[in-house]
């Protein structure tokens, strides 16, 4: 095992080196002077400009300043952002967790749903059921989310009136943050006035969620699918069927169990799809979390944040990747002994 | 590709790959109709000059004054059957040249990225060594940024635009072709009609070309279908950012985007579009599932 948890700590680590690397010769490919690009103005005087670029360290040679920038990444250093003047990381953290709530979310609601019926379209393989919960996933996996995201608006919240059409809270309410998880920090709040605010940060939660869910829970239905109608082709089904054990039990106990082992590798391995999607959701619920203050930063001409935003997920994707994979070997032999 | 297929085993009747593809396709209700819905798209791409019935910059300023919704709602014009935007043009046929773009995006990220993609796999296949390791790393790297993430951030270099937006999105596609190609190079490098042919003297070029690449082909062609879905989608979502293609262009997802801020006053203007491209990504995924069934003797069952 502990050989196993090296190798991949071994693929992993120049991997991350590498988008360190990335990173670092991203900003130097945008088109203009370096310091201009960092600063963000236009027309700064010769003096100025010497200075700033002996300030950024951008007058060393191109290995020291690369290696000054893994130096500062490793302690959490992404440089300043060009609008806010604040540090890259802090703004990173404080809108993280609205992205991290609505990810969360994203993944209750696609595995609740998709979980339970990707069982059922395996054991009911062949059945109207089945065709309608594969036509219904392939359908969910093919949704441009942002256009979903515009008719779920149209529908619940203009025509029916039912739910928020952007932010996380009403604006009737001003919430202490503390955690950042408005759900949290709502219950946290002891303010009289902010009765009331929990609810309406789960109310702005719905359409996002589902949103955000739509793709992962077509995934998952069709992951868990293909996993039970493997499992259920085994020897060891017959058995239990011959021994005259109950469906139910054959299914919830014998089957599931095993099939969930790559289901949970894919639902796993989803993290990537929901920040990317985040992206979306986040631009069209205007969502305060990474995601939208990822596009606005190209917007703004922030490659700063930009820069520093890419670095934090792909290190994000990678370590989540590496967790689905470390637990994988640990659930299957199979894999940890390979070579 | 003939040289080595001699050995096979003596079938009574022969029935050629492609004719195999094809019976097992047409028994694929799903396949067959996004095959149908392609040829539709296809066709309504090369005839849009034809079937539209505006050009797609045609300005009707009576739309302008007063809105002119889809055929079915009160106060429409029949000239305008899925109605006219807030400028005044006609949807439908803004939607007919815009299965123009689509296809175009899908063709051009699948070209540039299975291109690359193989070009990386068989070079990583068939040299190893610090090759294969420095490749397969970068392709490592590439795959964990989120492929919209990094296509933006491609974009945020390049600058916005239709033709930047294809080549973000297609690199972000290169590492699934060169995994592929790389696996299927790995399985085919050891079988007896490539050392058959090594010993007849074929170089190294021509074993990666004539001989190896069409046995990958398979694994390759699936996903080239099943990405030319997501090349649209994610071609579409740069536009609708605002990232993609530019505003009078009639791209589905730049559509989107200059229509999100009327959702309340002329929903169809969001809603015709949108469906475009569900439509046209559903089909392609359609088929893409078909030709797997088709190509993947492992699912055959």
């Amino acid at each position: 095992m502990l050989r196993f948890v090296l190798t991949r700590l071994g693929l992993v680590i120049p991997t991350f080196l590498g988008i360190i690397l990335l990173t670092f010769v991203l900003i130097r490919l945008v088109p203009g002077d370096p310091v201009e690009v960092r600063v963000g103005e236009r027309g700064i005087s010769p003096e100025r400009h010497a200075e700033l670029l002996h300030e950024m360290g951008l007058d060393r040679p191109l290995y020291v300043q690369f290696f000054d920038y893994v130096g500062g990444v490793l302690q959490g250093d992404l440089g300043i952002s060009v609008i806010t003047h604040r540090p890259v990381m802090d703004e990173f953290l404080s809108l993280f967790p609205a992205t991290i709530e609505l990810a969360i979310f994203a993944m209750i609601f696609s595995t609740l749903i998709g979980l339970p019926a990707g069982v059922l379209a395996a054991v009911k393989r062949g059945s109207a059921y089945d065709h309608v919960v594969m036509g219904t996933s392939l359908t969910g996996y093919s949704m441009p989310i942002f256009w979903w995201g515009l008719l779920l608006i149209l529908f619940f919240s203009v025509d029916l009136g039912w739910t928020p059409v952007a932010k996380r809270l009403s604006d009737d309410f001003f919430i202490d943050e503390v955690t950042g998880f408005m759900l949290i920090d709502t219950l946290l709040s002891d303010d009289p006035e902010s009765k009331g605010s929990f609810l309406s940060a789960l109310h702005h939660l719905i359409l996002p969620t589902i949103v955000l869910g739509t793709v992962p829970l077509a995934v998952t239905a069709r992951m868990t699918r293909s996993a039970m109608l493997e499992v259920l082709g085994e020897d060891y089904i017959r058995t239990a069927k011959a021994k005259g054990l109950g469906v139910y039990r054959i299914v919830a106990i014998h089957a599931l169990r095993n099939a969930l082992v790559p289901v949970v590798t894919v639902i796993g391995l989803q993290v990537g799809t929901l920040m990317g999607g985040a992206i979306l959701t986040e631009s069209v619920f205007s969502w305060p979390g990474i995601g939208k203050w990822l596009v606005e930063s190209i917007g703004r001409r922030d490659y700063p944040a930009l820069q520093g935003g890419v670095l934090v997920i792909a290190a994000l994707v990678m370590t989540t990747n590496l967790v689905v994979d470390l637990m994988y070997g640990l659930l299957n032999p199979r894999i940890r002994h390979k070579r | 590709m003939t040289d080595t297929t001699l050995a096979a085993t003596p079938v009574a009747k022969t029935i050629s790959p492609a004719h195999e593809v094809w019976l097992s396709l047409k028994a694929n209700k799903g396949a067959l109709a996004g095959l149908v819905v392609i040829v539709v798209l296809v066709l309504a791409a090369v005839l849009a000059d034809v079937i539209a019935p505006y050009g797609y910059a045609e300005v009707f300023k009576e739309c302008v004054i007063k809105q002119c919704p889809p055929f079915w709602q009160e106060g429409s014009d029949s000239r305008f059957v899925l109605g006219a935007d807030a400028v005044g043009r006609d949807l439908l046929s803004r939607i007919i040249y815009g299965s123009r773009y689509s296809l175009f995006i899908g063709t051009i990220v699948v070209t540039i990225s299975l291109a690359a993609g193989i070009l990386f796999g068989l070079l990583s296949g068939f040299f190893r060594g610090s090759i294969d390791i420095l490749t397969m790393r970068a392709m490592d790297i590439i795959l964990s940024i989120p492929s919209l993430l990094l296509a933006l951030a491609i974009v945020a270099i390049l600058g916005s635009g239709l033709l930047n937006a294809m080549i973000a999105v297609a690199i972000t596609y290169i590492p699934h072709y060169a995994r592929l190609a790389r696996a299927a190079v790995l399985t085919e490098l050891p079988k007896d009609y490539v050392t058959a042919s090594r010993v007849a003297g074929a170089g190294t070029l021509r074993l990666m070309l004539n001989t190896v690449l069409p046995n990958c082909l398979a694994p390759l062609i699936v996903q080239a279908t099943l990405s030319f879905s997501t090349a649209i989608l994610d071609a579409a979502a740069l536009g609708f950012l605002g990232y993609g293609a530019q505003a009078p262009t009639p791209e589905w997802g730049t559509m989107l985007a200059d229509a999100r801020n009327l959702i309340r006053s002329m929903p169809w203007v969001v809603t015709f579009p949108g469906l475009a491209i569900l439509i046209t990504v559903l089909a392609f995924n359609l088929l893409g599932d078909g030709l797997r069934d088709a190509l993947d003797p492992k699912l055959k069952r």
